[in-house]
């Protein structure tokens, strides 16, 4: 498997960590309230195509990296910086 | 040493005789041969037993799909079991012996267990082996375990070395048959930077095996030229002796170079064997196909062979295991290996072929329509039976038989993503079909087409197509374009004990018992059976199982469909995949700077992490551990000890947002902290469970180092950047981690500012007044260097940590210790640090759990309720602070004689003793020299408010029960103040 790293370029995997859902960027406000905080933590979809998820470039740049990819297919459909993800989310 | 089934040809090397020996018997063969080429011209058919019947068995093909001829190669470390003699190339003095018998391959005493092959059927060991449940453990497994299974391991560590390597090209090309040469050719000439890789040693594929010619050269001559050719190209890669074991995502591949198995040992400075990871943008497969047996009884007999693996024979090695062969087809194919066969001097007994209307010829008899129906022979075959077309029966006499069910192209490669087989009428076989791996095209006779043409052409379309070659393409040279001609036949009807699957002993009855017990999907098929299962993975016998299914279950083949084909292709040796990870290698080893100084001091070591920490330093009398421990302890609670704590995780944090980054990052909170103070830092993951502990310390106003525990370095190292680069893209802060960057040391005791006094230069000022608890400042030691200070306390003494550049470690633990010599210094290992720890009720690692909170270490006052912190919102779950929740504590025994256990449970000084009124348990224990007792850490249901309550711990695992008294976790100077000193 190959990651395309938006700074470093397409990199073996064995240099990335796995984090899990890109979710994870979209943390609660501290008061949102337990279900919110709960499905943030601990609820994932399983989706058979599309998904998104969290990779750490750890043998690399140290980038968090949003790679988006096909869990049937496993092609990797694009990547992009977490911290960049994050502001066009907001 | 007489060869008396060698033949006249071959690419072997005559000039370079091999002398080798199986079973104890010398044998000469010649460069070029293999193990199986070189026993067969020297009349050896027979080369082992069975798996299950321990019936005779010779090769039944000359390459890598050989199901029978698997012997023992080599002896002592370097034994190899299980090892295919049709692909072990012959060196000189190699030594082999046959498996799966006792106590010789021609008498062999288990093979009794064919008598009672009525028994032995598929799922034999689920119906016999039911009852009693406690006989399977103690009797019946280690007995099947001893009857079966084929070669043993030496039992001794391999001496061999095994390495892993990383290649890249553009367009890989696995196969070098017509298709591989013609493909690697075209892109080869066109500049691409090309990897050609082959299992065989010697390039070609069937060329090498076959007699017809290509443009009025041998195939196997224009095999070699074209394997010159690609020699010369600086950018083409050749790897003979490579099997590509797996299709990988986005265009990797697996690869096993057999660097040194042709040889007696590997070369001093060479591997074993190399697994590569090969990254290509395109790859042509070109894995050309296996020919298939037909089903007949008693078709195991050493000398019933594949017929292409009798031409290959023939053709390449110069050999033949008899010099009277017959032919058993369905194609056309069979018949020429008669002709080859007999243009080689071998007498042909009879073609049997199973069309009515089969061609005939002048030079040999055809049996039209007829079949072999039985075999006889006790070691070896002699005779076939044939049933002609008007239901007469003939005996042929033959040393060998060939056999031609047509031929399967070789697919597996296509299938191990998403790719699966497809159905072809006319060659009555699978092809690629499906989703191929990213990038991969197929050519020559692994897509269907079985002619040296069309490997050719389509070898050539398959490389322009891949490097995207504008222009006119090349004419291909002049080959055979002979059309496949056959008429499927799976197996002779009436057959029972016809074999499909040699290596594991399945046969045709097996199937119709699978099929009549309800097993009939192909995955139970295989299950139920083991069809398929040994070490060849089915190549020659999988189609003919499915056949048979079909068959009953009244269905065609490919709505029975296939089994999926997993990597690796071929075997793997677990050395290979394990490669240097062995031994001290299978991890890295970390020194801090002054290792070198604790090995001199003779320090036992322990791993912690990657590291090698000092664990205690044992002075001569000392006989146990715990003498050494104790006098550490007391000696730096009495004066002065020095311990490494370099291997703490250490990162700078930097930036205008410094102290808001970590505000959040820590539950407490750091925004406050002043320039030149330290504070305890508690992190929790988000989940509300502590993470890991450390100190933050504020060097300048936008300038922070904080320290992680040694274990979780590199974890609390990414939470941080996570929650940088995730959750607070725009702040102004850089992380970067210097834990390699300084060597720390803890200086503990009250003799801790004496003894750096001496060391730290005279400007800087570390009295308890200028420098005082939690102070932290860059200074200067030893007249000038560079180093950090810091007043922390782990020990509850009076306490300092110094980091300095790591170059300097070694030299600053040397000067502590020499400058301390007149204070008694001693240096201490993580075993006494761990002492004075439990003594002042600090939580560690085996109370940082990854169950705990906060509240449970007492420190739930900590997390911050004013701010928005990581953790801090989970950590107010309901759940989490229940009124009995765990709440850290300490323990005496009343016994101060009597030992506390980590892991041992609390219970209520009476009552049951189970679960449901556990207490809670021990989490760390010490002997404490200042308490002179045992004492220990546990985490007790509202342990806060039970304290002098009487309590049994119990260990049901050591058989375990004492009385504990719960006190305060603070056992050595509670109220701090030493550390204030």
């Amino acid at each position: 498997m190959r990651i395309e790293c938006p700074i470093c370029g397409s990199r073996e995997r064995r240099e990335f960590y796995y984090q899990g859902a890109d979710g994870m960027i979209a943390r609660p406000d501290p008061d949102a309230g337990g279900e919110v905080w709960h499905a943030y933590l601990h609820l994932r979809d399983n989706p058979a195509g599309e998904t998104r998820d969290l990779w750490y470039h750890e043998g690399g740049c140290g980038a968090w990296i949003v790679v988006t990819r096909n869990t049937v297919t496993h092609e990797v459909l694009g990547t992009r910086l977490a911290s960049d993800a994050r502001e066009a989310a907001s | 040493m007489t060869q008396i089934n060698r033949l006249q040809g071959g690419q072997i090397n005559r000039d370079r005789p091999l002398k080798f020996m199986f079973d104890g018997k010398f044998y000469q063969g010649f460069e070029g041969d293999t193990l199986a080429s070189a026993l067969l011209a020297n009349n050896v058919r027979l080369m082992g037993r069975s798996f299950k019947y321990h019936r005779p068995r010779g090769p039944l093909t000359a390459g890598s799909e050989e199901p029978n001829a698997i012997v023992e190669l080599r002896g002592g470390a370097r034994r190899e079991p299980n090892t295919r003699a049709t692909t072990a190339e012959l060196y000189d003095g190699l030594v082999a012996h046959s498996q799966n018998r006792w106590p010789s391959l021609a008498f062999d005493a288990m093979a009794i267990n064919d008598r009672f092959s009525n028994f032995l059927t598929a799922g034999f060991y689920y119906k016999t082996f039911m009852w009693p449940k406690a006989f399977w453990e103690k009797l019946y497994e280690p007995i099947i375990r001893r009857a079966a299974g084929l070669g043993a391991l030496s039992g001794r560590e391999d001496p061999d070395v095994y390495d892993k390597g990383f290649r890249h090209c553009d367009l890989l090309i696995i196969g070098a048959g017509p298709a591989g040469l013609m493909a690697a050719l075209t892109a080869g000439r066109a500049g691409a930077d090309v990897i050609l890789a082959d299992e065989d040693f010697r390039m070609g594929g069937r060329l090498n095996a076959e007699t017809f010619e290509i443009s009025g050269q041998s195939g196997a001559d224009w095999a070699a030229s074209a394997v010159a050719e690609l020699s010369s190209l600086p950018n083409v890669r050749l790897m003979p002796r490579t099997t590509i074991i797996g299709a990988f995502d986005h265009g990797i591949y697996g690869a096993v170079e057999r660097i040194s198995d042709h040889l007696h040992m590997p070369d001093a400075d060479k591997p074993r064997q190399i697994l590569w990871r090969i990254t290509t943008r395109q790859t042509i497969l070109c894995a050309g196909a296996t020919e298939r047996p037909i089903a007949f009884d008693n078709n195991d007999r050493p000398g019933v062979m594949l017929a292409s693996a009798l031409r290959t024979y023939a053709n390449r090695f110069a050999a033949t295991p008899a010099k009277r062969i017959a032919i058993f087809t369905n194609n056309d194919d069979g018949h020429r290996t008669a002709r080859d066969l007999q243009a080689c001097g071998v007498q042909i007994a009879a073609v049997v072929d199973t069309r009515p209307d089969a061609a005939l010829s002048t030079d040999y008899q055809v049996l039209r329509g007829a079949q072999v129906i039985d075999t006889k022979g006790r070691l070896g075959l002699t005779f076939a039976e044939v049933k002609l077309a008007d239901g007469s029966e003939r005996t042929l006499e033959c040393g060998a038989l060939g056999v031609s069910g047509g031929w399967n192209p070789n697919v597996h490669l296509t299938c191990h993503q998403r790719g699966r087989p497809a159905w072809q009428d006319d060659i009555a076989a699978f092809v690629p079909g499906g989703i191929l791996p990213m990038g991969m095209r197929v050519a020559g006779a692994a897509t269907g087409a079985l002619s040296t043409h069309q490997a050719l052409v389509t070898g050539k379309e398959a490389a322009r197509k891949a490097l995207g070659l504008k222009g006119r393409a090349p004419k291909v040279a002049d080959a055979e374009d002979m059309p496949v001609n056959m008429t499927p036949f799976w197996y002779v009807k009436g057959t029972t004990r016809g074999w499909l699957d040699q290596q594991n002993d399945v046969t045709v009855k097996d199937v119709k018992l699978s099929h009549q017990e309800g097993f009939r999907s192909v995955e139970h098929l295989k299950r139920y059976t083991t069809l398929g299962m040994a070490t060849d993975q089915g190549k020659t016998s999988n189609m003919g199982g499915l056949a048979i299914m079909a068959e009953l279950a009244g269905k065609s083949i490919p709505e029975t469909g296939t089994t999926i084909f997993r990597p690796p292709y071929t075997p793997v040796p677990i050395g290979t995949f394990g490669g240097r990870m062995r031994g001290t290698e299978f991890h890295p080893t970390r020194l801090t700077p002054s290792h070198n100084w604790a090995k001199e001091q003779g320090a036992v070591f322990v791993e912690v992490g990657n590291w090698l920490r000092a664990q205690w330093f044992p002075r001569p009398g000392e006989t146990h551990w715990r003498q050494s421990v104790d006098r550490e302890v007391r000696q730096t609670r009495a004066s002065v000890g020095v311990c490494d704590c370099t291997t703490l995780g250490k990162i700078d944090v930097q930036g205008t947002d410094a102290a808001r980054f970590l505000n959040f990052v820590y539950a407490n909170g750091m925004a406050k902290l002043p320039v030149g103070k330290t504070r305890y830092g508690l992190m929790l993951r988000e989940d509300g469970i502590v993470m890991d502990d450390g100190t933050a310390a504020r060097l300048e106003e936008d300038h922070f180092v904080v320290t992680t525990t040694t274990a979780n370095a590199g974890k609390v190292y990414q939470h941080m950047e996570f929650v940088r680069q995730c959750l607070m893209p725009d702040a102004d802060v850089q992380l970067i981690s210097t834990t390699e960057a300084w060597a720390q040391y803890a200086v503990a005791g009250p003799n801790s500012r004496k003894l750096l006094e001496k060391i730290v230069d005279a400007d800087h000022d570390i009295s308890n007044d200028a420098f005082p608890f939690m102070a932290c400042a860059n200074i200067t030691v030893c007249g000038g260097l560079r180093a950090r200070l810091f007043r922390i306390s782990f020990s509850g003494e009076l306490a300092f940590e110094i980091a300095v550049p790591s170059r300097y470690g070694d030299s600053l633990m040397r000067k502590l210790m020499q400058q301390g010599e007149e204070f008694g210094v001693t240096p201490y290992g993580t075993e006494a640090l761990g002492v004075m720890r439990i003594e002042k009720g600090h939580a560690a690692g085996n109370e940082l759990n990854g169950t705990t909170t906060a509240l449970n270490l007492g420190l739930g006052r900590m997390v911050s309720t004013a701010k928005d912190t990581i953790g801090a919102a989970l950590s107010r779950r309901p759940g989490l602070n229940e009124a009995d929740a765990l709440k850290l504590v300490g323990l005496k025994p009343l016994d101060p004689e009597t030992k506390i256990t980590a892991g041992g449970h609390l219970m209520r000084a009476d009552g049951p003793v189970d679960a449901a009124h556990d207490q809670g348990y021990v989490t760390s224990a010490a002997f404490s020299p200042a308490m002179n007792s045992m004492i220990g850490l546990a985490l007790l249901k509202q342990g806060d408010e039970r304290l002098g309550e009487t309590l049994r711990l119990v260990s049901p695992l050591t058989d375990l029960t004492i009385s504990v008294e719960v006190v305060s976790a603070h056992f050595v100077d509670p109220k701090g103040e030493r550390l204030r000193a």
